[in-house]
Order: C-alpha cells, then structure tokens, then sequence
C-alpha cells in the first residue's frame, strides 16, 4: 500500500516539475536468483540517467515469471529479465511484456530473434551440454562418447548424472534435446538410459556438487548434464591458478540445447521510458562484456568481445538441437509427465 | 499512624491482585491477550493464503487421475513422517534424560551441537552426507554400490536426515519438561519400593505426556511438510505433499491441482492440532522444582547410559557436522590431474577469498555482512515471536471455549505449503514486499508455533496455589510473576528463544519473499555460491556454511548461558 502511495506521490511530483528534478528515479527489475551484475555498470547506467536500479530476485526462472504473470495488473518491477525459451511462450501469451523494438536490436544476432513483436528481446545465451572428467576418461583409457547412442553402451554403465526434468532447467534442456534427436521415440531411449544405470537428482546443484566426479564433490559419475561455459568456470573459479581444465563438455551434432534468455518491459509499468533506456543498455556492448563472467552466459551482441577464460576453455555447440518455442510451450508439461511415468 | 503507607500499599496491592484475577478470568482479557497474535496471523496467513486459494482454486481439479495422485502422495506423506518421527523419539527421548538428568563434560556444546542441523540448509545437509554415506563417502566400503543406488537406500537418507534435522526439538521440549518434574514424586515412589521401571511408566511418563505430544506433534509436521530434503535425498522417486505442491505451482503448472493438494495438505494439518488440543487438555499439574535435578552419573547402568549415548550423539551429529569444516580448508585440486606444481592439502584461501570481490559484482556482500544481516533477522523474529507468543501461551494455558477454537488454528503455518502462501503474498502485499521487514515477519510466521509450544505447557504447569500462596504473603503482582512465574519460565523462554533463533538462521519460509540482493543472509550466500561450477565456489560454500554453523553454535550457547538475575537456582 505504502510504497504504491509514494510511487505516485512520487511520479505525480515528477509530472509536476519535470524539468526541476533532481530525484533519481528507481527502477526495478525483477530476475530470477542466478542474476548477477557488475558494480561499475549500474553505476554508469545510474549516473547517465540520474536513475537508482533496484533488484528484486524471487526464485528461478520459473517461479519469477509465474509471479509476474500473477501481477500482471499491478506489477511488482518495471522490467522482468530471465525468461528462456522454453517459457518465452508462457510469457508471451500471458501477455505480460509491452512491445518494444529496441534500436540496439540492430547489433543482436538474428538467430535470437525469437518474438517478432519485439515483447521479449534475447540478451544472452548458453548451451546445455554433457560435462565429463577429463582425467577419469584418461586413466581408464576411455572414449569420451559423442552421440547420444554412445551413451547407452555397457562401457558408460552407471557413468552419467541428469538432473530432474520436472525439477530443474538443464535437465528439461536436455529432455528436449534428446527429444529433438529421437522424436516421439524418446522415452525408448531414456528406457535404456535407465538401464545403462542413468543417476536422476533433483537439482544442477546436486548433479554436480554431489555426483559429478569432477567438481569438489567428488561424486561417484564422471559425466554430468551442465553448460558448455561450466569448463570456464572450473578454471576461473579454480582453488589454485589451472592451466587446463578438469571437465569438458560433449558439444557434437545434437547433443547440446541452447536456452536463450530474454528480457522484457512489463505492462501498466509507469516508468516506460526509463525501463526502455535500460533495455538498451542490456543489449549494449558494455552491458553485454560484462554478463560472461557474472553469469557464465555468452553475450548475444555480435560486437561483444568474450573474455580470455571464455576462448579458451568454453566450448560452444557445433549444431545445438532445435525445437521451435510455441513446440516447447505447447508440449513440455506432457513430456514431462510422459518421462516421470516412463522413468518411475 | 507509622504504619499507614505500608497499608495503604498493601491494600492497593490487593486491590490490583483482585482486579488483575478477576481480569485475567474475564473475556474481554482474552480477546486482549489474543488481539496481537490474531492481527499478525490474519493479516500475514489467513488472508494471503484465503487470497491466493479462492484465485487458484477451480473444481476442475476433482478429476479421478488427481485424487489417485493425492492419495498415494498422501499415502507416503503419512508413512515417512510417522516413520521419522518415531525413530527422532527413539533418539530424542534418551538424549533429552541425558541432558536434563546428568552432568558430565562438553554437555552445554553437545547440547548447542544437536541444535544446529535445524539451521543448515538442505543442500549442504545434504552434501555433507555424502561425503560421508555416498558412493564414494568415507562410510562407503559398508554397503554394496548396488545397495547405494536404490530406492531403500534414498528412503533411509531421508529418515536420516530428518532425525538429524528434528531431534533437537525433542530434547529441547522433553528435556525442559523432565527438568522441571519435583524429583520429590520420584523420590517418594522409590523409597516405596518402585523400581527404575515403575517409577518412567507410572510416574514420569504420565506427566511428560503434555511435553511428548507437543514435541511429537511438531516433530511429526515438520515431516508430514517436509521439502528440501525428499527432493534432494529422496532422489527423484519420492514425493511428499510439499512437493506435489511446489511441482504443481512452478514447474508443471496446474494451479488448481497444487490449491487442492494444498487444501488437503491444510486440513491434515489442522485435524493433528485438534487431535492434539483434544489430548492435552487433561494436563496434569507438576510442581516446579526450584534446584538443579542433573548430576554425575553414579551406578554401573547410569554410567553406561550416559556413555553410549554420548558416544552415539557424538558420531551422529559431530561427524556429518565436521565434515564440513573439513572440506572448507582442504584443497581437492590435488586430485583433478593438474599438471605441474600441485598444492595439496591445508588451506585457507577459500575463507581469505570470501573477502574478495573479484568480479566486482554488484551482489557481492562481505560475510561479515551476511552474517549482521542474519543476526539482525534472528534477533527480531526472536523478539518478534515472542512478543506475540506470550500473550498467546498465557491464554491457552487456562483455555475456555474460545481458546479450544483458536488453539488448532495457531499451528497452521507450519502445515501451509510455503510455496502456496509465498504466492498469496506476492497478490497481497506486492512491491512492497521487497521491505527488508518482511524477512522476520515470515520468519515469526514459522517460529510462533513452536514458541507457543514451548512455552504453553511451562505456563500451565504453574500451580495457583504457588500464586496464590505469594499474594497471600504480601507479594505484589510483579513480586509474584517474579518469584513464581518466571523462574519456571526463564527455562521455557529460552528453549522457545532459541528455536524463534534458529527458525530464523535457517531461513524457513524464505520462499515466501522477493529478495533485495542487497541484504543476503548466509544461506542465500552459500545458495550463491552453490549455483555455479568451481573449486573456489564449493570452497566457500562451504566455508560459509561452517561460518554459519559456528556462529548458530555460540549463538545457541549464549542463549543458554543467559542468566537473568533472580534465576541464580537455575
């Protein structure tokens, strides 16, 4: 109630004298918890426009955009980043985003382009890949597998983890790109998946913290469904400097699912203008070389230039699978469930 | 002439005495001492939740494919949280007479130690135990990997963890009862001839039961309601209410289904309350013993007891506890095939990096900070809880009709999906959610009825006639809330104190906020670190996560140690 009754308070006092302000104005923008952000950026974008950037984090993808779907008449930010392409339809036909085409779409790779409205514009981009432990395929002299019929060999019994489709987004990513491969066959190969010993959990944090033979937990399976920049990771967050990095990922034909994220201005927000300069500043070249090493996700600004620890040891899909977002929305829920079903 | 202030006093000492009893028995107190409580709970529970089930809630969720799924999810909801709860009792229990009837060394860490698994988030809980009971954990040569990877095997995680997580509720409310039993009654049964076992069947137990239901009752919601811990150890082949719930409102959305499981799930909850009213409105009075009852062990079998259980408390929480400082100064790069120079071993730099803000991150927040934010938190539910918890506990104490009514429905929050009600706030409350005051308010949701447990049977345990024998002798209202009253309370305050304290560490009910990055608490700091790959995140997660155990640890100790004046007996 209160801050509502300041908020026009307040923009009817900018509506009154709108050229005396001096107020910065705040704009919220609401994300999912994975956010992260440099200091100085926002700094600039504050100084620049005498604004005050707040961040509001709720949760995962998922549940930020179904409470922005639930405020949608009174909302709670001013703009909602980090919906992905498997819920860009949910959003989309919730109708939650106010078109905006954004003159920085220009430096935007078309390939991201997902919404011709212009409602959901991309921001950023990472593939879902199979990471393995370099060292035990060394030590047991074996082949690192390159097809998703390699996987279900006796050789790689009880040697992979999956997250969760119904729990956790990289495990639905690479649901859906096993679903792209194999079509509505999939739940044959996930059925010999399970009997080759495939190890479900619920979440990315345990997959690989837990089971990953890799990571510092020392879990018992040297493959783990994860990103394709988590190799970058492993170096840049490395306990002592690394020349090399422990994991790669599996980034033949097929095998990975690129999520692409997206940002949007929300409706009935009184701040549009404002929330339209931040879009473009999100798509920006500065904005955009700053996201990799805050989120370990790759820029969609082809002018943007990817720091050392992403050209060296993050790996990008050769021919990430692809399945159209309204397929995606349309179906997900039942594929799902059809996999919980099959996997029980 | 000499004497007529000190009549004039007594008799308006009497006069207050007389107003204040006849006040207290009136209804307009009741509805005085209610009015707080009530307000917060209807403005921050029933309604967001009312809210958010009348939006949500459709009849086109009564499909027969539905109510199968309600009722093998309820099936196991029920079996798991009976199972876990018996076997936290079958731990609890003894450890509680430890604590209460024997002295011995390390008794106040130990008794800190049990307390802090309540306060640790699930995923280091969970990380923590298998680095200990997993494929490659250092228990892992006693099970065949074939035992390791089936369901059996994530079904007894789960009971593990939740004795883990829930037996310090048990020893906290068993244990301040056993504490507060006249050692007289037992003395007098022996001395005509009871043996140890006549003595806990016919007298102990029966005047423990008050303390027993509340404890199993609390035990047994935290199971039936139980989250973190079915998703991650339950390995994706078990599935409680809760998680029915949180699966149905955000990853395969079906609103109307996750209403209905959530009403199901509700009036379960409110069915053990009244269950639960029904059963301890016969409770027995105990008089309050105004000494110490532990002291050193002295047979053979005490002796014994003492030991095992020590021993057995011991491994079972210090050993998946230290874990974690373990793994927070060791190095594991050792292991990943570097090639070159290889460190190994000892080292600090994960808690030297925990002051780095290396990406020069907007987010970034120095422990220090975190660890303010999360006392700061603590502090205020503490006081927030109780607050309201007293005036609720006094009530319910001496119940008349209306208490019997209020009495199921204070216990609801913690049978309400967090998920659910985190929804109703979002339509309720909007932007101004984001007000760093409703962190404690959301904490103060899910500690109050555990104050009011704690606190309920201790104020109903004090006789009248121990009041009324005070006033008789010329004790003003203070003087015997003093001397009566709160030398029996100071016991059940601070046990109700430290679970306000370490509901609020442990970040209950944090679903239910928008968070302002700005002012991370530890667990949202470890979650953090925890969401992206790296040595040094996992490093300091965990360095984290021993931080907070040891800040929960000194925290829990001072509490306890916490000797206002006049209690000097205790």
């Amino acid at each position: 109630m209160k801050p509502a009754f300041y908020f026009l308070l307040f923009t009817l006092l900018l509506a009154a004298c709108a050229s005396a302000s001096t107020r910065p104005q705040t704009l919220t923008i609401l994300t999912h918890d994975s956010f992260a952000i440099g200091e100085n950026i926002i700094k600039d974008f504050n100084n620049a426009n005498n604004a005050k950037v707040v961040f509001l984090q709720s949760g995962d993808a998922g549940s930020v955009l179904n409470q922005a779907i639930l405020t949608k008449d009174a909302p709670l930010a001013d703009i909602l980043f980090g919906v992905d392409n498997t819920f860009l339809s949910r959003a989309l036909d919730a109708d939650i985003f106010e078109a905006y085409e954004s003159p920085a779409l220009s430096d935007i790779a078309d390939e991201y382009k997902l919404d011709p409205s212009f409602r959901a514009l991309p921001v950023d981009f990472g593939d879902v890949c199979i990471n393995y432990d370099k060292n035990y395929f060394t030590e047991n002299n074996l082949a690192v597998p390159q097809t998703f019929d390699d996987l279900v060999k006796p050789e790689y019994k009880g040697l992979l983890v999956v997250e969760n489709p119904a729990s956790s987004s990289p495990g639905l990513a690479f649901l859906l790109s096993t679903h792209a491969h194999f079509g509505d066959s999939y739940l044959d190969y996930w059925k010999s998946l399970q009997s080759n010993g495939v190890v479900v959990v619920d979440s990315w944090e345990t997959a690989y913290y837990t089971n990953f033979s890799a990571s510092s937990g020392k879990g018992p399976q040297p493959m783990v469904v994860s990103y394709a920049s988590s190799p970058a990771a492993e170096v840049f967050f490395a306990a002592i400097p690394l020349t090399e990095s422990p994991t790669a990922s599996i980034v033949t034909l097929g095998m990975c699912f690129r999520q692409i994220e997206f940002v949007g201005v929300l409706k009935n927000t009184p701040n549009q203008d404002l929330a339209q300069k931040f879009v473009d500043f999100m798509l920006s070249q500065k904005f955009q070389e700053d996201m990799p090493l805050n989120m370990f996700v790759y820029p969609t600004n082809k002018n943007a230039k990817l720091p050392d620890v992403f050209v060296k040891f993050a790996q990008l899909a050769e021919n990430p699978a692809l399945l159209s977002y309204t397929e995606i929305a349309a179906k997900r829920d039942s594929w799902i469930e059809a996999w919980a079903e099959a996997m029980k | 002439m000499n004497c007529g202030r000190p009549n004039f006093f007594q008799n308006m000492d009497t006069s207050i005495r007389i107003y204040l009893s006849t006040f207290f028995r009136s209804p307009f107190s009741r509805i005085l001492l209610w009015l707080a409580p009530i307000l917060f709970l209807l403005s921050y529970f029933f309604l967001p939740l009312s809210k958010i089930l009348i939006l949500a809630f459709n009849t086109s969720a009564f499909t027969k494919t539905n109510f199968q799924l309600i009722l093998s999810t309820l099936n196991f909801t029920f079996y798991q949280a009976a199972l876990s709860t018996i076997l936290t009792f079958a731990l609890g229990l003894p450890s509680a007479v430890l604590f209460s009837r024997f002295n011995f060394h390390g008794k106040s860490l130990l008794r800190a130690i049990t307390a802090v698994p309540f306060m640790l988030p699930t995923v280091v809980v969970a990380s923590s135990f298998n680095s200990i009971l997993g494929t490659r954990g250092m228990l892992s040569f006693l099970f065949p990997l074939s035992f390791s990877s089936s369901p059996t095997f994530h079904f007894l995680l789960i009971l593990l963890a939740h004795i883990f997580y829930n037996t310090t509720i048990v020893i906290r409310i068993i244990g301040n009862a056993l504490s507060r039993l006249d050692p007289k009654l037992e003395q007098a049964a022996r001395s005509l001839g009871a043996d140890t076992f006549r003595v806990w069947k016919n007298i102990i137990l029966p005047l423990l039961r008050p303390s027993m239901l509340a404890a199993a009752l609390l035990v047994f919601m935290f199971d039936f309601t139980s989250f973190g811990v079915i998703l991650l150890l339950g390995g994706s082949n078990f599935s409680t209410l809760e998680v029915e719930i949180y699966l149905r409102v955000l990853k395969l959305p079906n609103l109307p289904l996750a209403a209905l499981l959530s009403i199901v799930q509700l009036i379960f909850t409110l069915i053990f309350s009244i269950l639960y009213t029904r059963a301890i409105n016969q409770v027995t009075t105990q008089t309050a013993p105004r000494f110490s009852t532990s002291r050193s062990p002295k047979t053979i079998r005490e002796r014994i007891f003492v030991f095992t259980f020590y021993i057995l408390l011991i491994t079972f929480f210090l050993v998946p506890l230290a874990s974690l400082p373990i793994r927070s100064l060791t190095r594991l790069e050792a292991d990943r095939g570097q090639r070159g120079e290889v460190q190994y071993g000892f080292t600090t730099d994960y808690y030297k990096e925990l002051f780095i803000n290396r990406r020069g991150s907007l987010f970034y927040v120095p422990p220090i900070q975190a660890a303010a934010n999360s006392l700061g938190y603590a502090s205020l539910t503490v006081f927030l809880s109780l607050a309201l918890g007293y005036p609720a506990a006094y009530a319910l104490a001496k119940p008349t009709r209306l208490e019997k009514f209020l009495d199921p429905l204070i216990m609801l929050p913690l049978g309400a999906s967090a998920v659910m009600l985190g929804l109703g706030f979002i339509i309720s409350f909007g932007r101004s959610l984001a007000s760093p005051w409703f962190v404690p308010i959301a904490h103060t949701l899910v500690a109050l009825p555990f104050v009011i447990r704690a606190l309920q049977p201790a104020l109903a345990s004090i006789p009248e006639r121990l009041r009324q024998a005070a006033s008789t002798l010329g004790a003003s209202p203070f003087r015997v809330w003093q001397t009566v009253d709160f030398p029996i309370l100071s016991r059940a305050t601070l046990s109700a104190a430290t679970f306000a304290f370490t509901v609020s560490l442990g970040e209950f009910g944090a679903t239910l906020l928008l968070t302002r990055p700005e002012y991370p608490t530890i667990p949202i700091a470890i979650q953090r670190f925890l969401s992206q790959p790296g040595g040094l995140n996992f490093g300091q997660a965990m360095a984290m996560a021993t931080l907070l155990m040891l800040l929960t640890t000194f925290a829990i100790l001072i509490i306890e140690k916490l000797r206002l004046p006049n209690s000097g007996e205790f």
